[in-house]
C-alpha cells in the first residue's frame, strides 16, 4: 500500500519535476480498484521523499469483479491488498507516474538520463521465495538491497517468518529505471494467486522490461511467474473443498512427478528409467493391452501410445486436473484416429470398483501405492487384484532405504507420500497380496542397486496364477 | 419355461379371439406391406408400445420408405427395443419380419434382456393387402414386393414355431384379425400381490427333524399322518417360502418332501427349485447323472417309498420355479440368487443363475464351481433371499442374505422372518454328511466394496427429507478425488455434515448479523420454540465411536483393532499419525461411558466441534490470516508515519490519516479475533471436543428422532477432561422476554470473544424450514469478511442467501438420508452414496463467507 522514494540530490525537490508531482499538494488518482494518493512527507533542499499510497477496499475489489471468477474464494475479503506492496501497486505506479516512467520530464530535460542518489522503501512487500529473493533480483539491477522479514505474530514467535519484508533500496539509478524495475519486479515477488492483472496487462509488463530484463540472471524466474498461473475450473471446486474443511488450498493439489534433488551420481533421471523398466516388463510378459492405474500426467502413456504391440491402451487417474495435463502432453483432440482408437483416457479411484479397469493383459501402479493411505491399501489391492484381476501388474514404489543418498531431503520424497517402504516391507506387502488374491511377484531394481541400501525405486512385477 | 407352442387361436366364427401375450415381452409384428400391421398394432397397444420400422426409417432418413436406410433404420429399431425390454416394458414391432432373418434378430434383443417374445402373424389374402398398399401414395411399389413377401411369409410360417418365440398367434383374415383381442399374461415368477408375512427358510437337503423343529419354533403347526407330518400352517396365516434344496445328503428327504408337497399344496408355503431338486428330477427320468453330492442317499430313500409317492414328488419338484417376486416386488426368493437385471425375466441362463448362481465356469481346489460374488455388486431394491452356498451365518451384504448354514454338515437350519427381517435357526442334531470344504464366508471380495458406478456421474439420490436431490457430474468428480485421496474409510464414514446458512442480514448499526432476524425467520415459519446453542470456535468434527473393537467389527466391519475415528467437515482423519487418532477415540469413548446403556447401542455417532481451531487449521490460520495482519502490522504504522509527516509540513491529509489509522486499529482488533482462536496443542494435550448432537446408534437416527434439548441434555452429561460443554437457552418465540434474554445472551457471548450461536428448532422440523441458522459475532466476522468490514456494512448488506439456504436444505437431507440408512442397517454402498453428495455438493460455488 506504501512506497516511498527519496532522493538527497541537491535541489532534492527535483524530484517533484521528475515525477509530474507537486511536494506541496496532495494528490488523488482514481483506479479501478482504489485510491491512489501521492504525497511528500518531506521536501527539502537537501532531502525530499514522495510517497505512493494506495488505499484499497479488498470488498469494493471483489464486488466490481465478475459473478463467474473462478477464484471465488475467502481469500478475496480476508487478503493482504489493502497493506502489501502487491502487483496492484505496481499497476497504480504505472499509472500515476507514466510520464516519469517514460523518462520524460519537460521542465527539467536534462534530468531523466542523470542516475540519482535514491532510496526506496517498501514496508510491506510480499515476497515469495524470502529476502534472498528480493536481494537476487534487485541486486543485478544496481541496487544495495535490504531486506528484512516480518514475522507472522510476534504473540507467536514459533510461526517464524511471515512471507513479507521490508525492502529498502539504495543506488545511484534513473529514476524511470527504478520505476520501471519495481514494476515488474512488485508482481514477480508478489505471485499471488488471485487478483490477476488482466492478460494484456501482462504484456505491459514484459515490455517495461526492455533493455535490463534480458540480461537478469533471474530473466527465467520472472518470466515463468507471470505466465505459470492458470486456473482451471476444476482446480476452484478442489479449492472450496480444501476451504470447507480448513485447509489451505495447495494441501489438495494433486501430486505431479517430482524427483528429489541430489542424488549426485543419476545421469538418467530416475523417471525415465522408471518408465524404461516399466515398458521393459511389459515388451517381456508379451503385453497387448495395459492400463496405467494414475496415469498422472500421461509420461507412461506416450511411451506406450509408441508401441504398435499395444492395441489397448488405457489411463486413469483420479484427478481430473492430471487427466486434463495427459490429454494436452498427448494431443489427444488432434490425435489420428487409428492411434486415438488405442487409446482411453477416463478419471477412476483406486478404492472404488471399477469395471472399466478389467480385461487388460498387464496393469501397471508406478509410484501410485505410497500415494494412498496404508489404511486404504486393502481397498486398492481389492480394486486391482480382487476385482479387475489382470494378467499381470507391475507396481513400483520408493525404497526408503536409498532416502540417505539424496543429500538434501528431509522426511519422505513428496509431501502427498503417505508412506515409503524398506524392500523387506515392499516384499512382505507383496507376498501378503499374491497369498490373498493369487498372484506370484518377482522383485526388480530400477535404477543403481546400491549393495547396502538397495535400488532408489524398487518394482514388483505380479503374476496372475 | 421356454418351451414354444403354436397356438392357432380359435376359427373366424365372428367370436372374439383372445390372443394371450407376455406381460413384460416383445411382441412381433408379422405379415406382407398392408396387412394392417399398424392399424392392428394402434387399436390394441399404446403408441409408445409401439416401435415400426417405417418411423425409424424416417428417423434417420427423413422419409419412411427410403429402403437404402434400412440397415440404419434397423439398429435404431434394436437400440429402442432393447432399451424398452432393460427398462421392463411390453414391445410391439411393427415391421414387415417376413424373413427369417429379421424375425432371428428380434429373437436375439429378447433374450439378451432375458424376456419372451410372441409372435402375432397377420395372414390377409395377397389381393387385400396391394389393393390397401394403392390407396396409399407413399407406398409407390408394385404388387410384386407384397408377392415377394408373402411367399417369404409362407415359407416360413411352418417353422416359425421353432424360431424362439414362447407362442406364435396366426390370425387368418381380416375376420379373425378384427375380432383378436389381446390380454396379458403375467410371468411365472411374479407373486408380488402375495404380501406375507413370510417364514423364509434356508437349504433342508433332508434334515426333516430339524425343519419340523424350526417350524414348531417359528410357530407353525404342523398336520401329521399316521404319526408322519404332511402339511403345516401357521395360526397368523404367515407363508413360508424354501429357498430350495429339499433334498439330498440328509436322512429323510422323502419326509421333507412330503412336508413341503403338503404345505404347497394347502397354499401355506411357496418353494423355488434348488438344484438338487433338479438332478434328482434328471435322475428320476432315467437321464444320465453323476450320482454324487448326497444325490445317492435321496435316490436309496425314495426306493423305500411306493411309486406313487415317488412320482408325485417327481412331479412336484419338476413344476418348480427357479425364483419368485413377492410382496409388490420388494422380496426376491431364488435358490442361489439372483442379480437384479433377472427379477421377473425369464430365460434360460435365468433359470440357470437362479439354479447354479454366477459360475465362472472354473472349479475351485475341492473341485467345487468357482461363483462369482454377484452380492458384492448387487445394488437393487428388492431384497434377495437364498440358499445354496453353505455359510457359517446368515448375514445381510447388500440387500441379500443367504440362508444355507449348512444344517446337513452340522450347521444349523435358519428362517428369515419378513417383512421383521429376524433370523430364526435351530442347531443340527448331528453331522448328517461330511461337508468337502469347510463353511465359508460367501465370496471373496470384501462384501464393503464400493463400485465406481455408486458414486460417478450425474446422479440422483433419493431422500425422505427432501425427495431427489441432483449431484452434478463435475461435482462427483471432484467429490471423488477428495473422497479417494484424502477421506477415511467409507466404513466409518457415515455422515458428513451440512454446510448451514447464516441469519437473513441484520439492518442493525453495526451488525451484519443479528439474532433477532433468525427469530424473525422460525417465528414465521411456525416454529414455537428455539434452542440457542453456542457456536464454538474450532473446527467441525464427526466422531464414530463403538465401545469395544468387536463392536466396532460387528456394525463397522472394520477389522484392523480400530475402534473408532474422529474426520473433519470433508471425510479427512484430523491427524496424519492413527496413533493419534486412536488416542483421541479411546478418551471419547471412555468419555461415553455414562450414556451407552441409556442409547442400548454400542456405538454412536457424535456431532462435533474439535477445539481449538489452531489444531486442524494451523496451515491456514498462518497462511491466511496472520499473514494479512503481518502485512498490516508492517505496512500501517509507516503509512500513518508518512502521512503525520505530511500534515506536518502542512498538507491536507486529514481524511486519509484518519482512515488509515482506523485500519490500523481494524487490523488490531482482527488479529486478536483470530489470535483468541489460537491455543497450543501438544499431541492430544490441549485438544478437546464439543459434542452438540448424538446423530445415530443402534437402529435408531437419532438426528431426527430426538429434539435437541434432549441431545443438549444428554451429552452434558459427559464428564470427562476431552469434552467441552456447550452452553445452550430455549427460547420461547412467542416472548418477547424470552427473545430478548436470548439476545442479551448472545451479545455477552459474542462480545466475550465467542465465535455467535446456532439457532435451530428445538423439536425436529421438516419440510422447507432450515435445520439451524447461525448468527455470527460482531467481531468473529473480521476474520470471515475482512478486518475493515465493518466501514463496509452498507454494501455488505447486499448479500444472497438463496443459494446458500438451498444448498443447506439438500446437504442436511442427504445427511439425514445416510445416517437413516446407517441405523436401518442398509448396506454400505446407500450409506455411502448420500455422504458422498454431501460431499459432491459442497464444491458448488456458494460465496463462502455465508
Amino acid at each position: 500500500m506504501l512506497l516511498t522514494i527519496s532522493t538527497t540530490a541537491r535541489p532534492a525537490t527535483d524530484l517533484g519535476y521528475l515525477l509530474h508531482k507537486h511536494p506541496g499538494r496532495v494528490q488523488e488518482f482514481g483506479q479501478s480498484f482504489g485510491t491512489a494518493h501521492v504525497f511528500y512527507p518531506e521536501a527539502g533542499e537537501d532531502r525530499c521523499t514522495a510517497a505512493l499510497m494506495l488505499e484499497i477496499d479488498p470488498i469494493r475489489l471483489v464486488r466490481t469483479r465478475g459473478k463467474s471468477s473462478p477464484d471465488f474464494s475467502l481469500g478475496q475479503y480476508v487478503n493482504d491488498r489493502p497493506y502489501a506492496a502487491s502487483s496492484l501497486l505496481a499497476v497504480a505506479l504505472a499509472d500515476v507516474f507514466r510520464t516519469a516512467r517514460a523518462g520524460r520530464c519537460a521542465a527539467r530535460p536534462g534530468l531523466p538520463a542523470v542516475p540519482l542518489p535514491l532510496s526506496i522503501t517498501l514496508p510491506a512487500l510480499p515476497c515469495r521465495g524470502g529476502p534472498g529473493l528480493a536481494r537476487a533480483l534487485f541486486e543485478p539491477l544496481g541496487w544495495r538491497a535490504r531486506a528484512e522479514a516480518l514475522p507472522l505474530d510476534p504473540a507467536f514467535p514459533e510461526w517464524g517468518e511471515s512471507r513479507y519484508v521490508r525492502l529498502t533500496l539504495h543506488g545511484e539509478v534513473r529514476l524511470a529505471d527504478a520505476l520501471n524495475h519495481l514494476y515488474v519486479l512488485l508482481p514477480v515477488l508478489d505471485d499471488a494467486k488471485h487478483y490477476w492483472i488482466a492478460h494484456d496487462e501482462v504484456d505491459k509488463l514484459i515490455r517495461a522490461g526492455e533493455g535490463w530484463l534480458a540480461e537478469h540472471p533471474e530473466r527465467d524466474l520472472i518470466t515463468r511467474r507471470y505466465l505459470g498461473r492458470r486456473w482451471s475450473l476444476a482446480r476452484a471446486a478442489l479449492a472450496r473443498l480444501a476451504e470447507v474443511g480448513d485447509d489451505v488450498e495447495e494441501a489438495l493439489e494433486p501430486p505431479v512427478e517430482e524427483e528429489p534433488e541430489g542424488a549426485a551420481e543419476s545421469r538418467v533421471p530416475l523417471n525415465t528409467l522408471r518408465r524404461e523398466a516399466v515398458l521393459g516388463v511389459l515388451d517381456e510378459i508379451g503385453a497387448h493391452s495395459v492400463i496405467d492405474l494414475g496415469c498422472g500426467s500421461g509420461r507412461l502413456l506416450a511411451d506406450l501410445l509408441k508401441r504398435p504391440a499395444l492395441t489397448r491402451i488405457a489411463g486413469t487417474d483420479v484427478s481430473t486436473r492430471a487427466l486434463t495435463m495427459a490429454a494436452g502432453r498427448l494431443g489427444l483432440d488432434r490425435m489420428a484416429e487409428s492411434r486415438r482408437s488405442r487409446l482411453e483416457l477416463f478419471q477412476g479411484a483406486l478404492t472404488y470398483t471399477d469395471d472399466r479397469y478389467a480385461g487388460f493383459d498387464a496393469a501397471v501402479l508406478m509410484e501410485v501405492i505410497e500415494h494412498v493411505d496404508a489404511s486404504r491399501l486393502a481397498a486398492l489391492e481389492r480394486v486391482v487384484f480382487g476385482a479387475a484381476r489382470p494378467g499381470h501388474v507391475i507396481v513400483t514404489t520408493p525404497n526408503v532405504e536409498y532416502n540417505v543418498r539424496y543429500e538434501t531431503l528431509t522426511g519422505l520424497r513428496h509431501p502427498d507420500h503417505r508412506f515409503e517402504w524398506t524392500r523387506a516391507e515392499f516384499a512382505a506387502w507383496a507376498d501378503a497380496v499374491c497369498d490373498r488374491y493369487g498372484y506370484t511377484v518377482g522383485h526388480r531394481p530400477v535404477g543403481d542397486d546400491d549393495p547396502e541400501l538397495g535400488p532408489p525405486t524398487q518394482m514388483g512385477v505380479f503374476t496372475r496364477v | 419355461m421356454s418351451e414354444t407352442t403354436v397356438s392357432e387361436e380359435g376359427p373366424a366364427d365372428g367370436r372374439e379371439t383372445r390372443l394371450s401375450v407376455p406381460e413384460l415381452g416383445l411382441v412381433v409384428l408379422v405379415g406382407v406391406s398392408g396387412s394392417g400391421k399398424s392399424s392392428f398394432a394402434a387399436r390394441h397397444f399404446a403408441p409408445t408400445q409401439v416401435v415400426s420400422s417405417d418411423f425409424c426409417r424416417g428417423l434417420v432418413a427423413d422419409d419412411e420408405n427410403d429402403q437404402s436406410a434400412s440397415a440404419d433404420a434397423f439398429d435404431v429399431l434394436h437400440y429402442i427395443v432393447g432399451t424398452r425390454l432393460r427398462r421392463g416394458l411390453l414391445t410391439v414391432v411393427d415391421a414387415t419380419n417376413v424373413q427369417q432373418a429379421a424375425r432371428r434378430a428380434l429373437v436375439d434383443v429378447a433374450r439378451a434382456h432375458d424376456v419372451l417374445v410372441d409372435a402375432i402373424v397377420l395372414d390377409v389374402p395377397e389381393q387385400l393387402a396391394v389393393e390397401r398398399n394403392a390407396t396409399r401414395p407413399d407406398r409407390d411399389f408394385g404388387s410384386h414386393v407384397v408377392a415377394r413377401q408373402r411367399r417369404e411369409l409362407r415359407r416360413s410360417l411352418p417353422r416359425m414355431a421353432k424360431e424362439g418365440f414362447r407362442r406364435v398367434h396366426v390370425l387368418r383374415g381380416v375376420g379373425e384379425i378384427d375380432a383378436a383381442a389381446i390380454s396379458y399374461e403375467k410371468a411365472w415368477s411374479d407373486l408380488r400381490h402375495l404380501t406375507g408375512p413370510f417364514d423364509l427358510i434356508g437349504d433342508v437337503h433332508g434334515c426333516r427333524s430339524e425343519l419340523e423343529t424350526l417350524l414348531e419354533t417359528l410357530g407353525w403347526r404342523i398336520e401329521r399322518v399316521d404319526g408322519r407330518a404332511v402339511g403345516a400352517a401357521h395360526p397368523e396365516g404367515r407363508t413360508a417360502v424354501f429357498v430350495g434344496d429339499l433334498v439330498d445328503r440328509g436322512p429323510d428327504s422323502p419326509g421333507v418332501l412330503r412336508l413341503v408337497m403338503g404345505m404347497v399344496a394347502a397354499g401355506t408355503a411357496l418353494c423355488v427349485a434348488g438344484n438338487h431338486e433338479q438332478k434328482l428330477v434328471r435322475a428320476l427320468d432315467g437321464r444320465k447323472v453323476k450320482v454324487a453330492h448326497g444325490l445317492e442317499t435321496s435316490l436309496a430313500q425314495l426306493a423305500q417309498e411306493p411309486p406313487g409317492f415317488v412320482e408325485e414328488a417327481r412331479r412336484f419338484m419338476d413344476g418348480l420355479i427357479s425364483h419368485y417376486r413377492l410382496d409388490g416386488g420388494k422380496l426376491v426368493v431364488a435358490h442361489a440368487g439372483l442379480k437384479e437385471s433377472y427379477h421377473g425375466r425369464a430365460s434360460g441362463r435365468v433359470r440357470a443363475f437362479a439354479l447354479y448362481g454366477d459360475t465362472t465356469g472354473e472349479t475351485d481346489e475341492y473341485g467345487l464351481p468357482v461363483r462369482h460374488p454377484w452380492a458384492t455388486d448387487y445394488r437393487g431394491r428388492a431384497a434377495v433371499v437364498y440358499g445354496h452356498t453353505p455359510v457359517p451365518r446368515a448375514e445381510w451384504i447388500n440387500n441379500t442374505i443367504c440362508l444355507d448354514t449348512g444344517c446337513v454338515f452340522g450347521g444349523s437350519l435358519t428362517a428369515l422372518r419378513y417383512p421383521a427381517k429376524e433370523v430364526v435357526s435351530v442347531p443340527a442334531e448331528r453331522v448328517w454328511y461330511e461337508p468337502v470344504k469347510p463353511l465359508a464366508a460367501p465370496g471373496r471380495s470384501d462384501p464393503s466394496a464400493l463400485a465406481h458406478g455408486d458414486v460417478a456421474g450425474t446422479r440422483y439420490v433419493e431422500t425422505r427429507l427432501a425427495g431427489r436431490v441432483k449431484i452434478l457430474e463435475e461435482q462427483s468428480a471432484a467429490a471423488l478425488e477428495i473422497m479417494s485421496r484424502f477421506a477415511v474409510d467409507p466404513r466409518w464414514l457415515v455422515y458428513l455434515p451440512p454446510t448451514m446458512a447464516p441469519a437473513e442480514t441484520s439492518g442493525l448499526d453495526g451488525h451484519l448479523e443479528h439474532p433477532l432476524e433468525a427469530f424473525a425467520e422460525f417465528r414465521a415459519a411456525g416454529v414455537p420454540e428455539v434452542v440457542c446453542e453456542e457456536k464454538h470456535m474450532g473446527s467441525r468434527a464427526v466422531a464414530v465411536l463403538a465401545r469395544t473393537p468387536e463392536a466396532a467389527a460387528a456394525r463397522f466391519g472394520v477389522q484392523d483393532g480400530t475402534s473408532g475415528t474422529v474426520y473433519t467437515r470433508t471425510g479427512r482423519p484430523f491427524f496424519a499419525d492413527p496413533a493419534r487418532t486412536a488416542g483421541l477415540v479411546a478418551l471419547l469413548t471412555e468419555a461415553m461411558e455414562p450414556l451407552w446403556p441409556e442409547l442400548r447401542s454400542d456405538w454412536v455417532v457424535l456431532d462435533c466441534e474439535l477445539l481449538p481451531w489452531s489444531a486442524k487449521a494451523g496451515g491456514l490460520i498462518r497462511e491466511q490470516y496472520a499473514s494479512v495482519g503481518a502485512a498490516a502490522r508492517g505496512a500501517l504504522p509507516e503509512a500513518v508515519a508518512a502521512l503525520e509527516a505530511a500534515a506536518g509540513r502542512g498538507l491536507d491529509v486529514a481524511g486519509l490519516l484518519g482512515r488509515t489509522r482506523r485500519r490500523a486499529e481494524n487490523a488490531a482488533l482482527f488479529r486478536d479475533a483470530y489470535a483468541r482462536y489460537v491455543a497450543p496443542v501438544s499431541g492430544l494435550d490441549g485438544v478437546r471436543l464439543a459434542p452438540f448432537q448424538i446423530l445415530a446408534c443402534e437402529g435408531r437416527a437419532l438426528i431426527t428422532d430426538e429434539p435437541h434439548p434432549w441431545h443438549l441434555s444428554l451429552l452434558s452429561r459427559l464428564d470427562h477432561e476431552i469434552i467441552a460443554p456447550t452452553r445452550s437457552v430455549l427460547v420461547d418465540l412467542e416472548s418477547g422476554a424470552s427473545r430478548a434474554a436470548a439476545v442479551e445472551w448472545w451479545t455477552a457471548l459474542t462480545e466475550a470473544g465467542g465465535e455467535g450461536m446456532v439457532v435451530k428448532p428445538a423439536a425436529y422440523g421438516t419440510g422447507r424450514v432450515q435445520p439451524g441458522i447461525k448468527v455470527r459475532g460482531r467481531e468473529y466476522l473480521r476474520i470471515v469478511y475482512g478486518p475493515d468490514y465493518t466501514e463496509s456494512l452498507g454494501e455488505l448488506r447486499r448479500r444472497f442467501l438463496g443459494k446458500k439456504r438451498s444448498l443447506a436444505l439438500r446437504e442436511h437431507a442427504l445427511g439425514v438420508e445416510a445416517l437413516t440408512r446407517l441405523a436401518a442397517a442398509e448396506p454400505l454402498w446407500r450409506v455411502h452414496e448420500a455422504v458422498f453428495a454431501v460431499l459432491a455438493l459442497e464444491s458448488e460455488p456458494v460465496d463462502p463467507r455465508l
